[in-house]
């Protein structure tokens, strides 16, 4: 007889914008629809018995939601009954018993629903939790073994999107509507038979409020969907403006630009507020006209209903029941409607992550790949080629031979593609033609991992992670000892700084590592090469944010680090130049010349150019550092 | 929260009709009922059709009242709950802009970005949902438990004994799922913590071979996040079968209790069908004041960082009547200045005395943390000195406007920062109205010409967000061209050559001191190469100059500049 009851889902889980969010909110929609639903599936295969037992539950739970109201509709009748024959006269009034019947059946009934709904929700948030935890770990394994260039071309907001928003949105939709559209689905069905069956005539009146839900929900949808796209884009803009003038709100003072800056954010903000109160009126309305509507199916069955009863066609009950249905109906198929674009933005979502997912892997080590052993540390160009887009290459026949024990300088103005030739030796990306040998051996040929323990990388940029200080060295090898990681911190002259720290060796580097300055990071990354112990070195020489002690310090660390090893150096200083065993000068992404500082002035090339230029100007004398 | 609602004063009337509409909207809801069980008692047990129908119309009248008054509310909210937000956005956004550096370094640009986002849209969508659905709530639980008092007093004591045990159930989830949820929130900004630290760190990962490390801890991060979200969800899981099942039992015992009345004659049907439904609107109600309870507090977090923005005032402000120097020459005076940050024990600058006249290249030098950067800073009045003054062509800076005192300066930042949009824009960014020749003119001076030149769409290249798609040098040669193109009596480069190979750097220092022949040029460096050609080097040493003179006085007398000289130029000729 609970006729204006809620239905399950209704505020309870209101997310911004009400119930009706899906339905309101932009959508967005799959290129491959159902390649990606079926791939989706499959991760649910796995578990199939579960989810079996998931939609028993489900069917079950709404089914007995289905005939409860029937058999309150009956209790009605009873005390109905009862009352008329009390009135008249005649017979015993309530007939209790029956009435005790019926209600003990209803308490099962409802217990049981309770309980199904209950366990169906609680299994299903194993399932949903668990395949999203495979996801994000293929993701990663993934991500682990796609090369370099995926990396470089792609934001790190991009790819953190998909791990998290994007498998976010996917868990979401399987723990909640994946039920919810098979109790939509089922009781949408339930429901017409149940009301058939009491009256097709009231029925009919019932199915008439249906086209023009459909209707309304659709005009309300579009027109709300304009508004919200126009609102996330007018916020989208907002936030990029005060993100940019905070950010940078030190120039914005120094160059006095305070009004011109408040100026544009109030025209964004106007037109924020333009669309927003549209975005936000048009999806508040929903759900009112839906009442609307509801209410209307309602007077027009309880009328009818009751017109029906006093030509006893069918009992008082039935037509409470009926009501009930009615409501029933209808929430089903908005409730589907919402379903529905729920999960075309799933599908979205998942495409995402099955596109991310599908890059292709660097090429696995062939499997007759050899191990480098004790790595002397020869390195030879051979005929290089290489570019980072197809097209004329930035690199072509590329030729230097470098000797163990040497010191190869890059020099370059900036932008001239210094870190290529990392990405070259490392592997990081692979040669287009001819070949690059360590020891004699074409990289190619070699296992990566041993390549990569061959060499050692001390880069501007210092990487560190989240984590002690002690592990932050360690990193340099897998199972360094404490001893050795001291010794390395004593070799690298960050010992000193580190025991000033008042947790030493166990002071956590906190998220941008910021507890540290620039210069003591620089000695941490020399620690960690220095634990590696490599044949190679590849260090970027640190320019000037480094004050000066500790730069004394870096360089101390720096020539211990380089004694007796092979070592490529993205150099500053001239004493580092001028000391070199080869000078590689690098212009507009290839190397124009090579040779030894005497040898190159000799030449007067680009080189001789290029260090003249630094005496020319008095200003420009502190390259002599 | 209370504090900040205050500025929903503007909407009062708004509000007001809000209020009345949800009466009515609720009343209307309160009505159909009570309409229903006359159609039971009166027409169908009386079989008097017409009245059936004159009941049945009545309904419709009322619903479709009911409806409007709904329309109504939600234009109205809409309206209230963003244009609260536009206001708020404003007034935040203005407050922001008047802080000086202090009130960033105290509060942080990142939550300052934060203050006037995410947490305005936070309280805005809060006020909406109250005035929205919250609002109806305790009218339809004090009109809902008037209606049903009213069907059938003797029934009532069903409503106190099931409206306890509906709150404390949903008490009893919330609170355990609250912890819970924090946990899920925690785990997560671990996992992307992880992530993000191998997207940045991959070539290092790789070089040292340890991507399966790296593995296992995402893995593990992986594992927590799953085991506190599977509890979580299956915690939640138990909700709505409770709450549905309270709901149910409820009005099954009404069935029960009421039919015992009605058996007895004291009660219709009708009643007793209006009845249940009361009951099932006071408890709907309940479970509407408890979102509440769940919206509210995490919009009070909002409110109360958008309320400390709006309550910090800016300690930098112009005075009434701000002076002009009579001259403009750029000349610069600081006169005994010490200043120490917020909250420092000891002072960042003490006891700064010197004179920079126009036409001298003053420059900074001095290890990290000795105050370079503080004593620029202090300059462009980004912070304002404790003790002491800074005076520009004889005019303390705190008595002049800091639009007209920051017009004379050309600031080139340490980070260089640029703005969305073109090439072209961020340099006029200096000077507004600056010609085309004007900026190709500081493009070239500043070396950043040639790049420019060769980008496909030159000078109106599009410069993204952050100038991430340019170098560190390509930024930093920007910044300086900015600075340039103003045109200043003063200059201030705040180790502005970082990013710059040595040639670029010899080329752009060369062009620099022809184009800044006249003007008083700050220059904070690092080496004592850059600074050697100054007509002053004043050597910052904990915040207090330890010698100042020509680099050839310094060699000759300073024994810390000594050091510091031997050390950077120890292979090289030192003049």
């Amino acid at each position: 007889m609970n006729g204006r009851q809620r239905e399950p889902g209704r505020g309870v889980r209101p997310g911004p914008g009400g119930p009706h969010a899906g339905l309101v909110r932009p959508v967005e929609r799959a290129r491959d629809f159902r390649g990606t639903v079926r791939r989706l599936v499959r991760y649910l295969l796995p578990r199939r018995r579960h989810i079996a037992l998931v939609v028993l539950l489900a069917v079950m739970s709404t089914l007995f939601g289905v005939i409860s109201p029937r058999l309150l509709g009956n209790a009605t009748t009873l005390l109905y009954q009862g009352m008329v024959q009390r009135a008249r006269g005649v017979g015993g009034g309530v007939d209790f018993a029956a009435l005790q019947r019926i209600i003990f059946l209803l308490l099962v009934l409802y217990v049981a629903s309770s309980l199904f709904t209950y366990l169906q929700q609680f299994i299903m948030a194993g399932i949903a939790q668990r395949t999203v935890a495979r996801m994000r770990e293929e993701v990663s394994r993934r991500l682990s073994r796609l090369p370099l260039s995926y990396f470089d071309a792609r934001t790190h907001g991009e790819i953190l999107s998909r791990v998290t928003n994007d498998i976010d949105t996917i868990a979401s939709t399987l723990q909640q509507s994946l039920t919810q559209l098979i109790s939509a689905l089922v009781s949408l069905v339930g429901v017409l038979v149940m009301m058939v069956s009491i009256s097709p005539l009231l029925t009919m009146v019932a199915v008439v409020t249906l086209p023009v839900t459909v209707l309304v929900t659709r005009w309300v949808a579009a027109r709300s969907q304009k508004y919200y796209a126009g609102q996330q884009r007018e916020l989208g803009e907002l936030n990029g403006h005060v993100e940019e003038m905070l950010g940078g709100h030190r120039v914005v003072k120094a160059f006095g630009r305070e009004a011109d800056s408040l100026a544009r954010f109030e025209a964004i903000n106007h037109r924020l507020f333009g669309v927003a109160w549209k975005a936000q009126f048009m999806s508040g309305t929903i759900m009112p006209l839906m009442m609307l509507i509801g209410n209307v199916g309602y007077v027009l069955v309880s009328v009818g209903g009751a017109i029906l009863v006093t030509r006893q066609a069918i009992t008082i009950g039935d037509v409470q029941a009926f009501i009930q249905y009615s409501r029933h109906f209808t929430h089903p198929i908005t409730q589907t409607a919402n379903i529905a674009n729920i999960i075309q933005s799933t599908v979205a979502a998942a495409e995402r992550v099955f596109e991310l997912l599908d890059e292709r892997e660097e090429a696995p080590d062939p499997a007759d790949a050899l191990r480098l052993q004790d790595p002397r540390g020869d390195v030879r160009f051979e005929h290089v080629r290489f570019g980072y887009q197809p097209g004329p290459p930035l690199m072509e026949d590329l030729n230097f031979e470098v000797r163990a024990g040497q010191t190869v300088a890059i020099v370059g103005p900036t932008g001239a593609g210094k870190t290529t030739l990392v990405n070259l030796l490392m592997r990081f990306y692979e040669v287009d033609g001819g070949r690059i040998t360590v020891d004699g051996f074409d990289i190619r040929r070699l296992t990566r991992e041993s390549l990569r323990q061959a060499f050692g990388m001390v880069l501007q940029d210092a990487w560190l992670f989240n984590g002690t200080i002690r592990d932050n060295i360690a990193y340099g090898r897998q199972g360094a000892g404490e001893e050795e990681v001291v010794r390395a911190a004593v070799a690298a002259r960050a010992d000193h700084f580190i025991r000033t720290l008042p947790e030493g060796y166990d002071t956590v580097l906190n998220e941008e590592a910021s507890n540290i300055s620039q210069g003591q990071k620089q000695l941490l990354t020399i620690a960690r090469a220095l634990l590696a112990d490599p044949a190679i070195l590849i260090l970027d020489e640190a320019t000037s944010s480094v004050d000066t002690r500790t730069e004394l310090l870096i360089q101390q660390a720096t020539a211990e680090l380089m004694r007796g090893r092979t070592s490529f150096v993205i150099a500053h200083r001239l004493s580092t130049i001028r000391h070199a065993d080869l000078i590689l000068v690098m212009n507009q992404g290839t190397i124009v010349e090579q040779g030894t500082h005497a040898g190159l002035l000799e030449k007067g090339g680009f080189y001789a150019q290029l260090y003249r230029s630094q005496f020319t100007g008095s200003l420009a004398a502190d390259q002599a550092g | 929260m209370l504090r900040l609602l205050r500025h929903l004063a503007p909407y009062r009337w708004q509000i007001a009709g809000v209020c009345l509409l949800v009466v009515l909207q609720n009343l209307a809801e309160l009505l159909l009922p009570t309409l229903m069980a006359d159609i039971v008692d009166r027409g169908v047990f009386r079989m008097d059709t017409p009245l059936i129908l004159r009941t049945g119309a009545m309904m419709l009248a009322v619903t479709a009242v009911g409806a409007a008054c709904s329309i109504g509310v939600s234009l109205l909210a809409a309206l209230v709950s963003t244009g609260f937000g536009r206001r708020l956005r404003s007034m935040v956004f203005a407050r922001e802009e008047s802080f000086s550096l202090d009130e960033f370094d105290r509060l942080g640009t990142a939550t300052l970005i934060i203050r006037c986002t995410n947490d305005i849209t936070q309280v805005q969508q809060v006020v909406f949902m109250v005035l929205r659905m919250a609002l109806g709530a305790p009218v339809m639980l004090v009109g809902g438990i008037v209606m049903a008092l009213a069907e059938d007093a003797a029934l009532s004591w069903l409503i106190v004994v099931v409206t306890p045990l509906l709150g404390a159930a949903v008490w009893a989830i919330a609170a355990r799922g609250m912890p819970l949820f924090r946990a899920v929130q925690a785990r997560l900004d671990r996992l992307n913590l992880v992530l993000r630290e191998q997207l940045t760190g991959i070539r290092v990962i790789r070089a040292f071979n340890r991507v399966g490390w790296e593995l296992e801890r995402f893995d593990q991060a992986n594992r927590d996040l799953t085991q506190v979200s599977i509890s979580v969800n299956q915690l939640l899981a138990a909700m709505m079968p409770v709450v549905m099942l309270l709901m149910n039992v409820t009005a099954v015992a009404v069935v029960w209790f009421g039919g015992l009345r009605i058996d007895q004659g004291q009660m219709q049907v009708g009643s007793l069908m209006a009845f249940i439904q009361y009951v099932m609107l006071i408890m709907f109600s309940l479970v509407m004041l408890s979102m509440l309870f769940v919206m509210v507090p995490r919009a009070a977090v909002s409110a109360g960082r958008i309320n400390e923005v709006l309550e910090t005032e800016p300690e930098i402000v112009d005075p009434l009547l701000p002076r002009e120097p009579v001259r403009a020459e750029g000349g610069v005076e600081y006169r005994g200045v010490t200043f120490s940050y917020h909250g420092a024990e000891h002072p960042a600058l003490q006891d700064i005395s010197f004179t920079a006249r126009a036409g001298e290249f003053t420059a900074i030098i001095g290890s990290t943390g000795s105050g370079k950067s503080t004593l620029v800073n202090l300059l462009l009045r980004f912070y304002d000195v404790d003790r002491g003054a800074i005076l520009v062509d004889g005019v303390d800076v705190r008595e002049m406007s800091q639009a007209s005192l920051r017009s004379r300066i050309g600031y080139v930042p340490q980070q260089a920062v640029l703005f969305s949009g073109t090439i072209a824009d961020n340099i006029r960014y200096g000077k507004e109205d600056a010609t085309e020749e004007e900026i190709r003119h500081a493009a070239a001076i500043a070396q950043a010409a040639d790049f420019i030149e060769a980008m496909p769409q030159g000078y109106q290249s599009v410069v993204a967000q952050g100038g991430t798609n340019l170098s560190g040098g390509q930024r930093q040669r920007l910044a300086i061209a900015r600075a340039l193109v103003r045109r200043p009596q003063i200059y201030v480069f705040d180790d502005s050559f970082s990013a710059l190979d040595f040639q670029t750097d010899a080329r752009l220092r060369q062009a620099l001191r022809r184009e800044t022949r006249d003007a008083t040029v700050f220059l904070v460096a690092q080496r004592v190469g850059s600074v050697m050609d100054a007509d002053r080097i004043i050597v910052l040493e904990e915040g207090r100059i330890a010698a100042m003179g020509t680099h050839r006085e310094l060699m000759e007398c300073c024994q810390v500049y000594r050091e510091i000289a031997c050390s950077q130029l120890a292979e090289e000729a030192l003049a």
